[in-house]
């Protein structure tokens, strides 16, 4: 069992990378629809 | 929403299917022993990186070509889903050649050309930040991504033309190069794996620019009024 602490750790961080990567691209996402559903409805009460 | 909900699940599926693969199915090899397992993951992660570049390289042509947005979405999109698994290669690398090599790093060919790679996607994402008129942004860093993609072939040659630290390829290495049948199905099992987990990320990243560009041109709607 030579290594099998190394090799779970290679996993686990590529995993947390991708993880993170998607997180940061939904987190990303809800905060532009944040912005364009406000800007839309300032939109609406100025017309 | 519950489809993309039911296609990540099932790529995440796939990804851990890979990982059961690469731990209880493949044999362990008789010279590295367990750490060898790695390579699943890190030559996997390798390949789609690469892939991921090469979507970016089509896009930049094409943006070039057609000057349409939606090309230089898609390129940014799969730059930085390229970056995320290249990420990957540089951390698992080290990981594996410490017991083997002895040391977590060295500058040898292939290590260096995919280090370069690496920066000079970065690079890419940095030049975009820096400019703020669309049009402008879109051409010069699709030509900025024309010039990086230079670097894939570089690092595909690295272990072929100089022999240096890094092991010689098993997959599309020649006579003499090959993997034992079972490893060889288990690293073709990671290499599909982790390409629908890289298309899934490009979509979700893709529809993330669809967002900025509809925010984009309703702000300048809202600057008109």
């Amino acid at each position: 069992m030579k290594n099998l602490g190394s090799v779970f750790a290679a996993y686990v961080v590529g995993w947390a990378v991708f993880f993170a990567f998607y997180l940061t691209v939904a987190r990303r996402t809800a905060l532009l629809r944040q912005d364009l559903d406000r800007l839309k409805q300032s939109m609406k009460k100025g017309s | 929403m519950w489809k993309r909900g039911f296609v990540g699940a099932a790529v995440l599926s796939l990804v851990a299917a890979s990982a059961y693969a690469s731990f209880f199915i493949a044999p362990t090899e008789r010279t590295m022993g367990l750490i060898q397992r790695i390579f699943y993951f890190h030559a996997a992660s390798a390949w789609a990186g690469m892939t991921a570049f090469s979507v970016c390289f089509v896009a930049n042509l094409l943006y070039v070509w057609r000057r349409q947005p939606h090309w230089d979405s898609l390129g940014v999109s799969a730059a930085e889903v390229g970056l995320a698994f290249i990420t990957i290669v540089l951390i698992t690398g080290p990981i594996w050649a410490k017991p083997v090599w002895g040391i977590y790093w060295t500058w040898d060919a292939r290590l260096t050309s995919t280090f370069v790679l690496w920066l000079l996607y970065i690079s890419y994402l940095l030049l975009r930040t820096l400019i703020e008129e669309p049009d402008r942004r879109a051409l010069l860093s699709a030509l900025f991504g024309i010039f990086a993609f230079l670097d894939v072939p570089l690092v595909f040659g690295a272990i072929r033309w100089w022999r240096t630290q890094h092991p010689a390829p098993v997959i599309m290495g020649g006579p003499g190069s090959g993997l034992e049948p079972t490893m060889r199905a288990v690293f073709f099992f990671s290499v599909f794996a982790l390409h629908a987990l890289m298309a899934f990320l490009i979509v979700e990243r893709y529809d993330l620019e669809k967002l900025r560009t509809e925010l984009d041109i309703v702000r300048r709607e809202a600057e008109a009024l």
